[in-house]
């Protein structure tokens, strides 16, 4: 069959069954848009882990005048403690695992604090000597954390070791969810979405019953009488993964470019770059439901 | 041209052949009737030739295929060489005369230069050049099925099967489609054509093979409907075995 005529015929087709193209173009494009969150979400834990966790440090909190009763029964860390545990931090048995460290006095804690609370109201209720002095660590291999939790803790003058990356890790738990959330949404989408294209292209068939008869009649080939259906059924997911590219493209534009990075700076975000590069992979996914479902509905109607 | 050999057809959940061992020849350039009673088996021995359904024992040979081996993917071009026409003309009624019959040219990938010209060579031929730009729906029952034929022959088929093609015409119009399919048989295509209309295949003098519970039970050359009179019709044997089939090759 000649291009122009194939695509008259599902132009016909498209026309005599509008609604229900529309719907097949509505529900791709929210499935699809829900696959490039998903995708966009694992990609920005990806970031986020090499990012942090190659930063992320080992914080040895000393005890405080405040520090409670059970850890710090002897009230606050003497000279004769910090020394201690910077003689075991820079001796032999550890140095082959510590990259580097450094002591924070209660100063700089307050100064960080600061600075980190700027917006609320907690830094005006807090004064320096309630906050902890700590040596930060940084490890040559971020995961040995166990290292300095086995070496430090129950020692005299040491109230709390905490690795940074428990904090991370529930940051990227919640990303995680949220992205298997959308990978969940997505997926039930999707599945209706191919529910839907084999439907609509059955009842294209249907209607067009008479052209098919016809067609087998005067020998046109499986193919060329199932082409029409196919691209039908194609046009309309391209149409949809379109719009979820573009709805995509202008989330991450607006919102995450545009807003989110800008107020925390700190953190690097997936780029416009990143949510164009996903958009073969929706092209894709929305092409093959959409020629897998059409044509499994297309063929069980010849055959019927 | 066409041949079967004891093909045996059993529908699906059917308890008794819609036909029962049959072999027939049809020679190139023949006119073959096909008569007998309503669900005798003529139509489906029409859809064997056409492999809309394929015999359960015997062979059936079209055209030098042997239709039990044509595989799926053949069956489309060997329908390319084979023109059908049905009693209820099967147009497309939102598609003009003309497109109607260009539609089967399209469907099959005819280059356009083909097309225009095969269409109106056609459409001459049936007469209906006036008409071709008129819906189906503004013709009578008689230039709907010549736009029929039309589409049938438009490939320049070498076989055309008609099933009751004027089953739905008055007396004059079926005589009217009747003159149209002598005169495309002159012109050397095969025609094979099942009807129950007495008049036409007594007034056609052509072969005739009778069907009847799908056993052939006749198959004459240059003949009536009936042999004899009905009044004083002898009791037809049951099995094919029996019958002189008037030497027929
Ligand atoms: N698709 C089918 N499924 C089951 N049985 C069928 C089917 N088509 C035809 N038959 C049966 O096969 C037999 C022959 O049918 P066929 O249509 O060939 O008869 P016919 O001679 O064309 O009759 P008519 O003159 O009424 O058109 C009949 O008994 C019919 O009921
Ligand atoms: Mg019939």
């Amino acid at each position: 069959m000649k291009l122009g005529f194939i695509l008259s015929e599902m132009w016909a087709g498209i026309r005599s069954n509008i609604s229900m193209i529309v719907s097949i173009i509505l529900v791709s494009f929210v499935s699809l848009t829900f696959v490039a969150v998903t995708l966009l979400l694992q990609l920005q834990v990806g970031e986020m882990k090499t990012y942090w966790y190659d930063r992320a440090q080992v914080a040895i909190y000393l005890c405080s005048d405040y520090s409670p009763e059970e850890a710090c029964p002897a009230g606050g860390a003497t000279d004769a403690q910090k020394a201690a545990i910077e003689e075991q931090l820079a001796g032999e048995t550890l140095t082959p695992y510590v990259d580097t460290y450094y002591f924070e006095n209660q100063d700089a804690a307050y100064e960080k604090f600061v600075e980190q609370f700027a917006d609320s109201q907690a830094a005006q209720y807090i004064t320096a000597d309630q906050l902890n002095e700590a040596f930060w660590v940084n490890l040559k291999d971020p995961t040995q954390s166990e290292l300095i939790l086995e070496s430090f803790s129950g020692l005299d003058g040491v109230e709390e070791i905490k690795d940074q990356r428990s904090y991370l890790d529930e940051i990227f738990n919640f990303l995680n969810a949220g992205s298997l959330l959308a990978a969940g949404v997505a997926s039930v989408m999707l599945l209706s979405a191919t529910l839907l294209i084999a439907t609509t292209i059955r009842l294209s068939a249907h209607s067009r019953r008479r052209e098919i008869s016809i067609m087998r009649l005067v020998g046109a080939s499986r193919f060329s009488i199932q082409l029409p259906f196919v691209l039908e059924g194609l046009l309309a997911a391209v149409l949809g993964a379109l719009l979820a590219t573009s709805v995509t493209v202008a989330i991450t534009h607006y919102f995450v470019t545009g807003y989110l990075a800008k107020q925390l700076a700190f953190t690097s975000f997936f780029t416009v770059a990143d949510s164009l590069m996903i958009t073969p992979y929706l092209l894709g996914i929305g092409a093959t439901l959409a020629i897998i479902s059409s044509s499994v509905s297309i063929h069980r109607y010849l055959k019927a | 041209m066409i041949r079967l050999e004891n093909a045996t057809k059993t529908y699906k959940g059917a308890d008794a052949p819609a036909l029962d061992s049959v072999s027939l020849d049809i020679q190139r350039g023949e006119f073959v009737f096909l008569v007998g009673t309503s669900g005798s088996g003529k139509s489906t021995m029409l859809r064997l030739m056409l492999r809309e359904e394929r015999v359960d024992q015997g062979e059936v040979l079209v055209l030098g295929e042997n239709l039990n081996q044509l595989s799926a993917s053949k069956v489309a071009q060997f329908r390319r060489k084979l023109g059908v026409v049905f009693q209820d003309f099967r147009l497309l009624p939102n598609k003009t005369v003309y497109q109607n019959v260009a539609f089967a040219l399209q469907v099959i990938g005819r280059p356009k230069a083909f097309i225009e010209t095969a269409v109106p060579d056609v459409l001459e031929l049936v007469g209906l050049s006036q008409k071709a730009d008129r819906l189906p729906s503004a013709l009578s029952g008689g230039e709907q099925q010549r736009v029929a034929i039309a589409r049938a022959l438009v490939n320049r088929p070498e076989v055309l099967l008609a099933d009751e093609p004027t089953g739905n015409l008055d007396p004059a119009t079926s005589n009217e489609i009747m003159t149209l399919l002598d005169r495309i048989n002159l012109s050397g295509t095969t025609v094979v054509m099942a009807t129950h209309d007495r008049g036409i295949v007594d007034r056609m003098q052509k072969r005739v093979v009778e069907i009847k519970a799908g056993h052939i039970i006749r198959d004459a050359k240059t003949a009536s409907y009936r042999e004899i009179p009905s009044d004083s019709m002898p009791i037809i044997p049951d099995s094919p075995a029996d019958i002189d089939f008037g030497g027929q090759a």
